[in-house]
């Protein structure tokens, strides 16, 4: 009796720790060999083969498919320069220039990868979209509030995530964050 | 009688990483929702299908680029080499391919591509090898993708960098074609043979 108790204990911790983890590591992000430059996070490796098996995880888990090597390189946003979590009710200026890409998108999603419905039916910039300053660098307001100039309406949602994709770049899996790649800086400005 | 306790739970957090990195490896093999599944109601093996475009509402998979015109081919290789023809569109153009477990192994892009449609063949390692070694020296410009898994899926996708080229951006994905090589069952456009033309 005392010996099943005890495999029973023994075996519940193992279910609780080992699921825990599991279900942690593919929610909260997996950090490890992930490219980080300012708050900008880029995982290369998840669009290649030599994908380690939790990025094959949350990519199963989560349903995308990722942007491959060879095509460009995605670059996730969560938090700003000073690490305040992003918040949909605050204005949120992005500003500066990008790595040297042909082309690159910015858009905004929420946490599960959705795209978040506002006024205006924008949900992010193109390269080519985007009004830049004299000096070639560009200003993005991410706002619930209309905004002159290139506003991204987050529709007043709580948490929300950003994702810079460059295409056709030379960013990759040899990239070491350094002045090759300037990512642009993230300011939160007010907030209610 | 505490060591036996504190023993038990060493034994259940050791028997807890294995069971994390047990789950964690085979979470792709079994996952019901993950890129490919999602795809399978709505693409037909060996055809070319267009998606509809993300909206807030609904979108077949999660973190698509609302700025792309996507199609794509789910493919089976088990009955021979597939080919594959994207006419480029006038900004940006990308093929990627995926494993039956969504990893990536393989992209090109219209500039790499360096003409105006994108055509490859994709086939096994065992098809590759059966290739008569002259046939390639023949169809030295037609480039051969080996694909690890016997399934998967491409994603054909085309930028419209502003909202005004969208539409030209799906025209362009709406010429792309994939199909096995042999043309038994009637191809759905006819289509002309490959001829050897002078490289460029």
């Amino acid at each position: 009796m005392r010996l099943l108790i005890g495999t029973l204990f023994g075996l519940a911790i193992a279910a609780i720790v080992g699921l825990g983890l599991t279900y942690l590591s593919l929610t909260r992000g997996t950090a490890f060999g992930g490219l980080s430059i300012d708050s900008w996070t880029a995982w290369p490796k998840s669009g290649t083969t030599d994908a380690d098996p939790y990025v094959r995880a949350s990519i199963a888990r989560s349903g995308r498919l990722p942007t491959a090597m060879g095509d460009g390189v995605s670059f996730t946003l969560q938090s700003d320069d000073e690490g305040k979590v992003l918040d949909g009710r605050c204005d949120v200026v992005i500003s500066g220039v990008t790595p040297v890409a042909r082309f690159w998108t910015m858009t905004l999603y929420n946490p599960n990868g959705a795209l978040v419905a506002n006024s205006t039916n924008r949900y992010g910039f193109t390269s080519q979209e985007i009004v830049r300053r004299s000096d070639g660098t560009f200003e993005i307001v991410v706002s619930p509030r209309a905004s002159a100039g290139n506003w991204l309406p987050t529709g007043g949602v709580e948490r929300y995530e950003l994702i810079l994709r460059l295409y056709d770049t030379a960013v990759g899996v040899s990239t070491k964050a350094g002045r090759e790649v300037p990512m642009p800086d993230v300011m939160t400005r007010s907030c209610p | 009688m505490i060591i036996r306790w504190l023993l038990l739970i060493l034994g259940g957090v050791l028997l807890g990483g294995i069971v994390h990195l047990a789950t964690v490896i085979l979470l792709p093999r079994t996952a019901t929702q993950d890129a490919y599944a999602r795809l399978t109601p709505i693409a037909p093996v060996n055809t070319v299908v267009a998606l509809p475009a993300p909206t807030p509402e609904k979108a077949i998979m999660p973190f698509m680029d609302p700025a792309f015109a996507s199609a794509v081919c789910r493919y089976d290789l088990s009955q021979g080499p597939l080919k594959l023809r994207v006419p480029v569109s006038p900004a940006y153009t990308s093929v990627s391919f995926y494993t039956r477990n969504d990893v990536a192994y393989y992209a090109i892009n219209d500039r790499a591509a360096g003409r105006r449609v994108i055509e490859l063949d994709l086939m096994t390692t065992a098809q590759h090898d059966q290739v008569p070694e002259d046939e390639e020296i023949t169809a030295a410009d037609r480039l051969i993708v080996e694909s690890p898994t016997v399934t998967g899926v491409i994603a054909i996708r085309a930028m419209a960098p502003e909202p005004g080229l969208m539409r030209a951006a799906q025209a362009a994905i709406a010429g792309a074609r994939c199909g096995t090589a042999q043309p038994e069952p009637p191809p759905p456009t006819p289509q002309p043979q490959p001829q050897p033309r002078p490289r460029r």
